[in-house]
């Protein structure tokens, strides 16, 4: 049985030699330019539905959202999508407790589902959600934006919104702090003690 | 063989040696010697009569996948017993002159220790009529100790009619007591951890009244009666009650009931499965200080061994019993001589003089339960009290491996013992 | 935490992590279409039921399926009469088979403990109900039933009555209500109660009137008949008119007070039909939300590493 802490990522760790490479401006602005293209890319908001992936996809998801009807107008449906049940990783770690899944009211069919995230790595959160998007419905369309992309895929999956590309050593963490959850916005790269 | 005890404390007092020389004790003193004689170091070693067990179960006729009276005598000789009473309950029962006489025969052609036959009560142990008491008692078995044991003569007539018969011969009923309405399908103590674990509970009361029973009547008909495993500190008070009266009634405790609790049937394990069930630990308390005292006259084993696979079930399924000989004295090394309640004299009071007296088998050629002076029969127990040792079920003389102690650090070793004069086991091994 | 074997197994924490997982298994595949999860694909779970139960059973099946489990149905004839041979034997073949879970009905108290504590299987070992020792998915799968109508549990009055001597329903209940922090009374004729009770944590009551008004909840255990014959009751007119729950005492409970039921029910004895049909009664959801529970149970149990799992 796991430790009742719920969420899939634990508390931010103490990273050591953590250095800042965006800060809440920084944020902001690549947040802006995401919203801005994903009602270019798909002609208008009217299709798009957003699902964050928790746990820090869900507010990011609600700000784009909320980018988005500022810059048209009209409410975009915000859910969030748990992949724990989906993931093909399981059994390398203790079971892990289950975030809160939401699908609008307007489901997914036919929609344009825009899959959020805070960082993408390996790839395999965004498999395990795409795998899961196929039990809810069937969209037009499956996009996927990210504020970071920190490379090291180890499946064939690229994202189409990208807040900021930063490489990374494998040696290296990246951890994105959102006021939400964590009280301030910042990106930072260190090396974490203890598990990755 | 003559044989020579150097410096063995006698009763756990004062060394002596003890010279044995044709199945008599010759000489107790100081600086003996002999020719001839082997010796036998037993510095620092306790020496107490042999063993005397009231209560074991052979198995043989009928259960010899479980144990036979060849290995039962064995285990029995290495837990430093001279002499046991095989209970009845074999198959065929033994309530005829027929089947005592034959467990009475294998015991001497196993020659370890003198097996007593206990007769049947009733025909069958089914408690409707009572069995031959009389044959058996005239049989070479020579049959004293009479018990329904696994069974209670529950029914007041027939308990009433074998306490008068049995007078004519000197002989005594063994009650096993438990009302068995109060106890149908009973499998642990009730009380509030058979409430949690979802066990059938076996009432105090139901052990209790039967007593309470019993030492009346047998005033009533002046005769004697002995209640086997008692195991409740209400037990101990109606039988000290019945003392006080000054009536003729002997009680038993087995050493488990001396040293465990109920407390271990939570883990479900059937190896702690036994009739009467383990109590609490205020029922021990009073056990030991009964024993003590002498209002509980005696240890007996209740030796009973099960093959394993009436062990290794769910708990409702498994047979109740568990083994003795082997570990008793050092149970009772540990529960009472170590606790400061008995000494080594009272041990062998307990162990060895009072039950060959209620068994009446402290006269004649067979003679057990004597006292260690000149001229008597060389029936001793060597014991090293200072040793320690893990007990291991799989390693013991008996068929079986049904011990409630699998694991446990218990102290004292059987060193040597001697069965008139000839050692059945030397060094901790059987001869 | 590898096998789940007893209510008092689980801590407030792992208490409210089971129901708050089960609330997100209800949302998950309640309203869907597809109403499976791909999470323990490649397990086998093995239902092993020495005592007869279509209804738990089927509940544990459906649960492990909807995860993608692979399920075997073992309906072993072994009863107390057939001794330890069948529990042993049975235990080996299933390990040999690759059991990765084993849910286990017997009508002895304790088998589940023999079977996980004894080295026979490495599975992990759940307790689908095991004499009149507990049955703890039961008592989760009433919490988690209590608390979509009640909310939290804590505080709330919760009444247990029928036969609790041999009920391990009531003794789960008991257990895990009192770790969420809920204040239960137990109620049944002297007879009906164990020796001890007076040590578990909750009230007891003989009157089943005084107890209803102030009750959240009411949960009517079922009563054998029979129990009659070894004079636990004198006759089953007297037990259902003493305690049983029919349409008045139904009007005593409080507006928003709810009726539960392990089931099955005998109707007429411990509840009346029109009770056991009425609005406020949860008996059906109860059957619902125990695959919710299960899935959870099994999920937390199986889907992580081999072995111990991790805090």
């Amino acid at each position: 049985m796991p430790s009742p802490v719920t969420g899939a990522s634990s508390p931010t760790r103490d990273l050591a030699g953590a250095h800042t490479v965006l800060d809440e401006n920084e944020i902001s602005r690549a947040l802006i330019r995401m919203a801005h293209e994903l009602v270019e890319r798909s002609k208008g908001a009217s299709e798009l539905v957003l699902l964050g992936i928790p746990s820090r996809g869900v507010p990011l998801a609600r700000r784009l959202a909320g980018l988005i009807a500022t810059a048209e107008g009209g409410e975009v449906p915000v859910g969030a999508l748990d992949v724990t049940m989906y993931r093909d990783d399981l059994r390398l770690r203790p079971a892990r407790a289950l975030e809160h899944t939401h699908i609008p009211p307007g489901g997914v069919d036919g929609k344009i589902v825009v899959l959020v995230d805070d960082v993408l790595f390996s790839g395999r959160t965004v498999r395990a959600a795409l795998t899961a998007l196929d039990d809810v419905g069937r969209p037009r369309a499956v996009r996927l934006a990210v504020l970071v992309d920190r490379g090291h895929r180890e499946l064939p999956i690229r994202a189409d919104h990208v807040g900021k590309n930063i490489p990374t050593s494998m040696r290296e963490s990246v951890k994105v702090l959102l006021d939400e959850v964590d009280g301030r916005d910042a990106v930072l790269i260190g090396t974490e003690e203890g598990v990755a | 063989m003559n044989w020579l005890i150097k410096g063995a404390r006698l009763h756990g007092a004062d060394p002596a040696d003890v010279l044995i020389r044709d199945g008599r004790l010759a000489e107790i003193g100081r600086d003996l010697d002999a020719a001839g004689a082997e010796r036998i170091d037993a510095d620092g070693l306790v020496i107490l009569p042999g063993l005397v067990d009231l209560h074991t179960h052979l198995r043989e006729p009928g259960r010899e996948d479980a144990e036979t009276v060849e290995t039962g005598s064995q285990s029995a000789a290495l837990g430093g017993f001279t002499a046991v009473h095989a209970m009845a309950n074999t198959d065929p029962v033994a309530d005829t002159a027929g089947v005592v006489e034959q467990v009475w025969r294998l015991g001497r052609e196993a020659g370890y220790v003198d097996v007593r036959p206990v007769g049947a009560v009733t025909v069958g142990l089914r408690g409707e009529r009572l069995a031959e008491l009389g044959a058996m008692a005239d049989s070479p078995a020579g049959v004293r100790v009479f018990s329904d044991d696994g069974h209670c003569v529950s029914d007041a007539v027939l308990m009433r009619r074998a306490l008068e018969y049995v007078k004519a011969f000197d002989g005594v009923v063994a009650q096993h007591a438990q009302e068995p309405r109060l106890t149908e399908g009973a499998q642990m103590n009730e009380g509030e951890l058979s409430g949690r674990l979802g066990l059938r509970g076996w009432p105090a009361v139901a052990e209790e009244a039967i007593i309470a029973r019993d030492v009346l009547l047998a005033a009533h008909v002046g005769s004697r009666v002995h209640i086997c495993h008692v195991s409740t500190a209400g037990s101990v008070e109606i039988i000290r009650w019945a003392k006080s009266k000054g009536w003729d009634v002997t009680a038993e405790v087995t050493p488990h009931h001396l040293l465990l609790t109920d407390e271990l049937a939570a883990t479900y394990d059937p190896r702690y499965k036994v009739n009467p069930p383990l109590r609490t630990q205020a029922d021990v308390a009073a056990l030991r200080e009964a024993l003590a005292d002498g209002t509980i006259d005696i240890v007996a084993t209740d030796h009973a061994p099960h093959p394993v696979e009436d062990k290794e079930s769910e708990w409702d399924a498994a047979a109740m019993g568990m083994l003795g000989l082997e570990t008793a004295l050092s149970v009772v090394q540990a529960a009472m001589v170590e606790t400061g309640l008995l000494d080594w004299a009272g041990v062998a009071d307990r162990m060895s003089y009072r039950p060959a007296r209620i068994g009446r088998c402290d006269t004649g050629s067979h003679a057990q339960g004597r006292r260690i002076a000149a001229g008597e029969p060389a029936n001793l127990v060597l014991v090293d009290p200072a040793h320690s040792r893990t007990i291991s079920g799989r390693e013991m003389a008996s068929l079986s491996h049904n011990t409630p102690f699998e694991g446990m650090k218990l102290p004292g070793r059987v060193v040597a013992t001697f069965l008139r004069g000839r050692p059945t086991v030397l060094d901790g091994a059987l001869q | 935490m590898r096998h789940l074997l007893s209510a008092a197994d689980l801590s407030r924490e792992e208490a409210a992590l089971v129901l708050n997982t089960a609330a997100e298994m209800a949302h998950l595949t309640g309203g869907r279409a597809v109403k499976k999860l791909p999470t323990l694909r490649g397990r086998t779970v093995v239902n092993l039921f020495f005592e007869d139960s279509t209804r738990t059973r089927t509940s544990f099946e459906l649960a492990a399926k909807r995860l993608s489990a692979d399920v075997v149905n073992f309906s072993a004839k072994g009863s107390s009469l057939s001794k330890g041979e069948s529990l042993k034997d049975t235990a080996l073949t299933l390990a040999a088979m690759g059991a990765d879970a084993v849910v286990v009905r017997h009508s002895a108290s304790g088998a589940p403990h023999r079977l996980a504590n004894s080295g026979w299987i490495r599975a992990n070992v759940i307790n689908a109900g095991d004499g009149t020792h507990e049955h703890p998915t039961q008592a989760l799968l009433d919490a988690f039933t209590m608390r979509n109508h009640l909310g939290e549990l804590d505080g709330r009055r919760v009444a247990i009555v029928g036969d609790v001597l041999h009920s391990r329903v009531a003794r789960s209940n008991v257990l895990l209500l009192d770790t969420l922090g809920a204040e239960v009374t137990l109620v049944a004729p002297p007879t009906l109660l164990p020796v001890g009770v007076g040590a578990w944590p909750c009230e007891v009551s003989y009157e089943l009137d005084p107890v209803l008004a102030k009750s959240d909840a009411v949960m009517m255990l079922r009563v054998q008949r029979e129990r009659m014959n070894a004079a636990f009751f004198p006759s089953a007119r007297e037990y259902s008119r003493r305690y049983g729950l029919d349409a008045r005492r139904f009007g005593l409970l409080p507006d928003d007070a709810l009726v539960l039921h392990p089931g099955p029910m005998n109707r007429g004895m411990e509840i009346t039909a029109d009770v056991a049909d009425s609005e406020r009664s949860v008996i059906v959801e109860q059957v619902t939300n125990g695959v919710y529970v299960r899935m959870a149970v099994l999920y937390l149990l199986l889907a992580g590493e081999e072995g111990e799992a991790a805090s």
